[in-house]
């Protein structure tokens, strides 16, 4: 069994995963193929059971329900240490009492592998840290420490590499450098990297594939554009940046496009982007997606009439606005700073507008609300 | 009044500083001017005159070697012994106990609640023929039939273990405690299964705590003259109790004086050399 397992390789398959703490499911019913050589992401808020799934893959724990499959061999009750499966661990465990070559060493020592040395000099030149092997953890910073926890894991050269919030320790210049690095190892390595955070744009920049998590479930799985640009539940539209929901009723066709009664008004949208069930449903619309412009100009695409501006916040390359609208929604419009013309101020009397093509549909049951209480930056350091 | 920035070290110092001297500084003066005193030719017993009599030092080595060697002899064992007893314990305080983790550090130090020489005389009863220790043993063959353990060094031994355990188990406890459980997992992570993840990672990272609770075994141990004296016989007399009856029974002040330098020069070069060995090992 242990060789076997230790040996194995290809996709990593979760079949109806569950985790229970006695009446709380941690992980619910999870079905879940990470493809072999793909930088998968996980990304939920704090407790929807990302780090569970991860603990589960890597061994720490074992499913309540269902099983783990690495390629073709069953891995739901291997123990940690016979799986081809290596850690960077949220706050790095780093071995304290070890240099930075044993501690790059250790897993190569555990295997019996007697001659480390090569292996481990080229793992410490990938991450650019030869000249520290002979240091003490303690005696690195956090990026170095960052960066000697990754080396440590993929100089075993893993089937899947498992990152835990590899980066939230890191302050947010040094996070975005580590993230550009990261992809960058991981094309050169080619590794399937198994990614957990809670921000989503670490998520959107490394990985080829998220997986929004909420509440133990999957909400949507996709590309980062994909999930951006079609978000199919309203908790994926708010977690994922910012979208404005407008209540909506379904009126009628036209071609490939719905049409639809935003509060008297009609606005058209591509059928194929709608995840309504019945006539009612959310029509989402992108912040930077809308274009402001005083009343009474003539605009294109799909038009909603009688807005005010109620708030105006310039922040460099963009502007801000918060428009309330007739019903009394407020909604936000990011406006490109591109195009030398003034800013609008607040009171001013608007339309927005945008293009049919970057609607989409939610369904009209839905909580608007979800995905939205939760602010990444408020869960650094968990 | 503001005091000069300076001065405040010094005067914070000045209290544990006086007291030592006093207590302390001046009372080892004392005692070395003793070790060096003779008897004055035709005095009363008791009556010492100072001569810098280095032999006494010599002399008094000599006559107790024996005394010397089951001091450590026996404080070595009971420091092995209550390391044996109390790694696992505080193991499982730092790592499994969970909600009853402090419940369980009450119960290591409750035992000072109660008086070192009370639980000493305990013990004499626990060993004895009343006791069930001895019948226990007995009934399962593992010592014979006439065997007793009172008076003898397993009684001191075991007495010298017990009472020191609590002072072995607080300081690996801290040093265990302080592992993040995150390294261990990682070692697991990294292909060592649990025993070499103990023997290369648990274990050198609780060694501070491993140096900590041996000398605070053993410095006391090898001076102690309670468990002997309690527990023991006189073929178990340890050179605290030699120490004790020359200066309280024979009032031979400068061979006590003697002894007891000749004591803490032994034990400081042990412990040094310890440490030093300790020290060049993988001690963070």
């Amino acid at each position: 069994m242990t060789k076997d397992s230790i040996s194995a390789r290809g996709d990593l398959r979760l079949t109806r995963i569950t985790k229970s703490y006695g009446d709380f499911k941690a992980v619910d019913d999870l079905t879940l193929t990470i493809p072999k050589g793909s930088f998968f992401a996980l990304l939920g808020p704090s407790g929807c059971g990302k780090t569970t799934t991860l603990r589960m893959v890597a061994g720490l724990e074992e499913p309540t329900v269902g099983s783990i499959h690495l390629g073709d061999t069953d891995i739901t009750t291997t123990r940690p240490y016979q799986r081809p499966i290596n850690t960077v661990f949220q706050n790095y465990a780093l071995f304290p009492h070890l240099t930075i070559f044993e501690n790059i060493a250790f897993g190569l020592r555990r295997r019996g592998i007697k001659d480390v040395k090569e292996q481990v000099d080229k793992v410490l030149n990938l991450v650019e840290l030869p000249h520290l092997a002979e240091r003490k953890p303690t005696q690195l910073s956090g990026g170095q420490q960052q960066r000697i926890a990754l080396a440590r894991a993929i100089v075993n050269r893993p089937a899947l590499l498992l990152l835990d919030e590899p980066l939230g320790a890191l302050d947010l210049k040094l996070r975005r450098q580590m993230q550009i690095e990261l992809k960058w190892i991981q094309r050169e390595v080619g590794l399937t990297f198994v990614h957990v955070t809670h921000d989503q744009e670490e998520a959107m920049t490394m990985a080829d594939t998220i997986a929004v998590m909420n509440e133990g479930k999957i909400e949507q799985m996709g590309s980062p554009a994909d999930l951006y640009d079609n978000p199919e539940t309203a908790f994926v539209a708010n977690f994922l940046g910012q979208s404005n929901l407008i209540k909506g009723k379904i009126d009628g066709n036209d071609g490939d496009n719905l049409v639809v009664d935003l509060y008297g008004q009609k606005i058209s949208m591509p059928k194929k982007r709608s995840h309504a069930v019945d006539n009612s449903l959310y029509a989402g619309i992108r912040p930077e997606k809308f274009r402001i412009s005083l009343l009474g100009t003539p605009v294109r695409g799909n038009t909603l009439n009688g807005g005010r501006i109620e708030d105006v916040s310039y922040i460099g390359v963009s502007t801000q606005y918060v428009v309330a609208m007739p019903w009394g929604q407020e909604v936000m419009v990011f406006e490109q700073n591109d195009d030398g013309v003034a800013p609008f101020d607040k009171g001013d009397e608007v339309n927005i507008s945008w293009e049919p093509n970057f609607t989409f549909g939610l369904r009209g049951d839905e909580d608007i609300d979800a995905g939205t209480e939760v602010n990444p930056e408020e869960l650094e350091g968990e | 009044m503001t005091l000069p920035k300076v001065r405040v070290p010094y005067l914070l110092l000045f209290p544990g500083f006086a007291f030592l001297f006093t207590f302390f500084i001046l009372p080892i003066i004392n005692l070395a001017q003793t070790s060096t005193q003779t008897r004055v030719s035709g005095g009363d017993t008791g009556q010492y005159e100072q001569t810098l009599a280095f032999s006494n030092y010599v002399n008094a080595f000599l006559d107790n070697k024996e005394q010397f060697g089951r001091s450590f002899v026996y404080a070595t064992l009971a420091t092995i012994l209550a390391l044996a007893i109390a790694y696992p314990l505080a193991y499982a305080i730092a790592f499994k106990a969970g909600k009853f983790k402090n419940i369980l550090l009450v119960l290591v130090v409750a035992p000072f609640f109660t008086s070192f020489l009370l639980r000493t005389i305990a013990w004499k009863q626990i060993l004895g023929e009343e006791g069930f220790v001895v019948p226990g043993l007995r009934s399962l063959h593992i010592i014979g039939q006439q065997t007793t353990l009172t008076s003898t060094s397993v009684a001191v031994v075991a007495g010298m273990t017990y009472n020191f355990l609590p002072f072995m188990t607080l300081p690996l406890y801290a040093s265990l405690e302080r592992i993040d459980p995150r390294t261990i997992e990682a070692a697991g992570d990294l292909y060592a299964n649990g025993i070499t993840a103990f023997r290369r990672v648990t274990m050198p990272l609780s060694l501070p705590g491993v140096v900590a609770g041996t000398l605070l075994t053993f410095i006391p141990a090898a001076g102690d003259y309670v468990n002997a004296a309690i527990l023991g016989s006189p073929n178990t007399k340890m050179i605290g109790n030699v120490i004790e009856s020359r200066y309280f029974k024979i009032v031979d002040y400068p061979t006590a004086a003697a002894l007891s330098f000749t004591l803490m020069a032994a034990i400081l070069i042990l412990v040094t050399l310890y440490i030093r060995k300790a020290g060049t090992e993988e001690l963070v």
